[in-house]
């Protein structure tokens, strides 16, 4: 069974690879991009197996961001891979902190404290002007261990960082949703006190998902700051926390593949609205969200998973 | 103080005017069974809250092993060996009935669940399996939750709880919502898996031949406070239990 | 002295303004066990519409009798409501009712990311002025500090509202009937209560005091694209604070928020863009339900 996973990831990485070679330069782009969010979203999925949904995931997505351009600016460092450690360490510091709070929460109240963490951030953030205020902050091109590309190698070196990270951080995921843990955290979603008296800690369980999350925002928020070459507040802000979780309802959290195939169509439709309906294109995204939560109320993942989540 | 036993000493708890528990006293020697009846808020379920830590005492102490375990959390005192199942059967209804044993092997594992073992590799089925063969529920390892009768929940209820290294078990209603026909076949079955491990029970009950035949010890409550304690045909022949429980003769 | 009575009186304008916005969304959540995100859109409408309406007064004339304006900025808000209530309700989400609490708020935030965009496709992306409603109430003077009269009518709206819906759901048959749909929809449905009748009832009640929060506001700001997405998480952060479906835990988390938002500008103004959610997060560490929501122990 674990060969299959591992089968699994190589052959969606020649895949996805491969897209180096065809795609032209914006939908490279796109594809980093889209890639970058499904990381962030891939931490709400091991949230939402949980059964809590995190409303305020551009937390960890601006953190990322911020820390990679603050330390690429002021430090000098512009080598990709310590750029994401150094990022991914942060939020680790931060989840660590806060995932043993939020872990006593459940539904709503988990959903908008995180929004509430996420809001504090975007509102300081506007506020401090010595990094930018609301109109945030440059960052230059990253180097891959000491070589500097430019242009179109430069394009797909980024992206097949991405690639790489989505593979494997996509690989550990499954991993984890497949092991003992993985199984304890979907039996929590269902009866937490059933959990809890078998004599497992729920909250150690929440704040381990939790943690991942935010590790994961943090390498998504890296990435999409390198690839954008600038950040500013708007990571933050709810809406942008709200797409996340539109993806990741969008994908279920029954496959992980799902989550990055929604986070492409995503950014396809938010593309093509933008050139065609540039004044629609929430109101696509709107008309689209409740298409899938009534057609599709277990997402994409449940189209090729086996098992089968109840209607909640 | 000797290994297993359970001792319960002057339990107090009340939750506003309603006193819930009063000088709740009792020893549970090992490998015992024990039975508790009374009506409706006299006090059992309390009890069995009270022990398995769903609610903490007012005052009194909870000892078992020589270790005051009042007001610790249910997981730490799961973990102590001392289980409980429900009144109405606590199961993961998304899952299926071999993925909920799973679920309680990978908790009560030596190691401790891990992050990478798959939960459903083949010692762990070997595992699962083997426990609800020993409930009689293995047939129905494929089904969901849902689909199955009062009766298969209770068993699998029990041996969710039976997965770890169990010393006292306390079955709160085990027979409410089973078909009147399986009653006895699934205490018959429960005791006797229960008993073969030299597991403590201690069960609720509101049906008085279920309570004569597999209890050796009878603690009747009323209004909080335990009444008697005693063999079963003592506590059922005592007039104040006839009176206040059992309602005449039995 | 002065610092102390700018902040509170501050701090009360602040919070009539935010009970009037949030009181309706947990109305609507006490009664549909919705918490309905597209509440900030409702509001942004209701300033959109108020502008329009007002705007149409006085262009028909409306200098004649300015005090009519007021008038038409109750009647944006009532439009607002029986137009969108129905829709909104009947159309979209009874067919959500009983389903997980998490889901419903994606329900209503895809109609929050619908409204966003129609409102642009009515009203476009330019500002709208009127700030003749403002400016009519003249100036109030307390001591050395100068308010504008508005401000205050504004505090005294929230007071009325309150009281109104208090009194409606205390004090009124149909209110009792509410607070016994709120208690068990089920078990009143089969007492022979109209339970839908009561959920659409109830849902717009929700939009008007929404449009009306936004009707109000309309003329002390620009109305712009935008609004609906911060006052919805400011609302957000008063009813969780107060225990959601609590109107009187609206009203003391809006004077919490009130306060401490006046305190913040007045004493540390970097912190008064996160002030809110961190008197929410304190609050919430506490009582992790809110401050007047009942809780429910779960029955084994």
């Amino acid at each position: 069974m674990r060969m299959s996973v591992y089968l699994s990831a190589i052959i969606a990485f020649v895949a996805l690879a491969a897209g180096s070679i065809i795609l032209p330069d914006w939908a490279m782009f796109l594809f980093a991009m889209a890639l970058a969010k499904g990381l962030v979203c891939l931490g709400i999925i091991g949230m939402m197996r949980g059964g809590v949904v995190s409303f305020g995931q551009g937390l960890y997505y601006c953190i990322g961001a911020y820390t990679a351009t603050l330390i690429a600016n002021h430090l000098g460092v512009s080598d990709i891979f310590l750029l994401t450690l150094l990022s991914a360490a942060v939020c680790l510091v931060v989840g660590l902190v806060f995932g043993p709070l939020l872990s006593n929460y459940r539904g709503i109240f988990f959903a908008m404290l995180s929004l509430a963490l996420s809001m504090v951030l975007y509102g300081s953030l506007s506020k401090m002007s010595f990094i930018g205020g609301t109109d945030g902050l440059n960052i230059g091109a990253p180097t891959f261990l000491g070589w500097a590309p430019e242009g179109r190698p430069l394009q797909t070196a980024l992206y097949l960082y991405v690639v790489a990270i989505v593979v494997i951080s996509g690989t550990l995921m499954r991993i984890y949703f497949d092991s003992e843990r993985g199984l304890i955290t979907l039996a929590t979603r269902d009866n937490e006190l059933r959990v809890e008296y078998l004599g497992a800690s729920v909250r150690n369980l929440m704040t381990y998902n939790y943690v991942f999350g935010a590790l994961l925002g943090g390498i998504g928020g890296t990435i999409a700051v390198l690839a954008l070459g600038h950040v500013d507040p708007e990571f933050a802000f709810w809406t942008t926390s709200g797409e996340f979780v539109f993806v990741a309802i969008l994908a279920g959290y029954l496959s992980v593949p799902a989550v990055f195939v929604a986070a492409i169509i995503l950014e396809l439709v938010r593309s093509f609205s933008n050139l065609y309906f540039p004044n629609t294109w929430q109101l696509a995204l709107g008309i689209f969200l409740l298409v899938v939560i009534v057609a599709l109320p277990n997402g994409l993942g449940s189209l090729v998973s086996k098992r089968k989540e109840n209607k909640t | 103080m000797s290994a297993g036993v359970l001792e319960v000493r002057d339990v107090q708890k009340s939750f506003g005017a309603v006193t819930a528990a009063k000088d709740v006293s009792v020893t549970v020697p090992q490998g015992s069974v024990y039975s508790l009846i009374g009506t409706n808020g006299a006090g059992k379920t309390t009890f069995v809250n009270m022990v398995t830590g769903y609610i903490k005492p007012d005052a009194g102490q909870i000892n078992f092993d020589g270790r005051d375990i009042a007001g610790l959390a249910p997981r730490q005192i799961t973990r102590l060996g001392i289980h409980r199942s429900f009144q109405i059967a606590q199961l993961c209804n998304e899952l299926t009935v071999e993925e909920n044993m799973l679920v309680a092997g990978a908790i009560h594992g030596k190691t401790g669940p891990s992050f990478l073992r798959r939960a459903d590799d083949g010692s762990a089925r070997d595992r699962a399996l083997a426990t609800l063969e020993r409930f009689n529920i293995a047939e129905h390892r494929n089904r969901l939750i849902p689909e199955l009768s009062g009766g298969v929940k209770k068993l699998l209820d029990i041996a969710m709880a039976m997965a770890g290294e169990t010393q006292v078990m306390l079955l709160d209603e085990p027979t409410s919502g089973v078909a009147a026909d399986e009653k006895f076949p699934i205490m018959d079955l429960v005791i006797e898996a229960l008993r073969a491990e030299g597991v403590t029970v201690i069960f609720v009950e509101h049906d008085m031949d279920i309570v004569t035949r597999y209890s050796e010890r009878v603690l009747a409550f009323y209004d909080g406070q335990i009444i008697a304690d005693d063999a079963p045909d003592e506590v059922l022949s005592d007039p104040e239990v006839q009176r206040y429980v059992t309602g005449g003769p039995a | 002295m002065d610092l102390l009575a700018t902040i509170l009186v501050d701090g009360l304008i602040y919070a009539g303004w935010l009970f009037i916005v949030s009181v309706g969304l947990t109305l609507v959540f006490g009664v549909l066990n919705i918490l309905n995100i597209a509440h900030g859109s409702l509001y942004a409408i209701g300033a959109y519409a108020s502008a329009s309406l007002v705007g149409a007064y006085f262009a028909a004339g409306g200098n004649a009798f300015p005090f009519g304006s007021y008038i038409a900025l109750i009647l944006a808000a009532v439009l607002v409501a029986i137009v969108l209530g129905p829709l909104l309700e009947r159309g979209l989400l009874r067919y959500f009712y009983g389903r997980d609490e998490v889901l419903n708020v994606l329900v209503t935030y895809a109609v929050f990311l619908i409204l966003e965009d129609v409102m642009k496709l009515i009203w476009g992306v330019n500002p709208y002025f009127v700030y003749e409603p403002y400016t009519l109430l003249g100036n109030v003077e307390i001591g050395p500090l100068f308010y504008v009269g508005y401000d205050f009518a504004v505090i005294a709206a929230a007071i009325i509202v309150g009281l109104a819906v208090w009194l409606t759901l205390n004090r009124t048959r149909m209110g009792k009937v509410v607070l016994a749909v709120i208690h068990d929809a089920e078990i009143s449905q089969t007492m022979g209560v109209n339970v839908p009748r009561i959920y659409l009832g109830a849902f717009m009640a929700g939009a008007f005091l929404a449009a009306l929060g936004g009707a109000l506001t309309a003329p002390m700001i620009s109305v712009t694209p935008g609004l609906g997405p911060n006052v919805i998480i400011v609302a957000f952060a008063v009813v969780i604070i107060g225990g959601l479906g609590s109107v009187p835990g609206a009203a003391i988390g809006a004077l919490m928020v009130g306060i401490s938002r006046a305190a913040s500008v007045h004493l540390v103004p970097e912190a008064e863009l996160f002030i809110i959610y961190f008197v929410m997060a304190i609050v919430l560490m506490f009582r992790p339900e809110g401050l007047f929501a009942k809780t429910q122990a779960r029955k084994i």
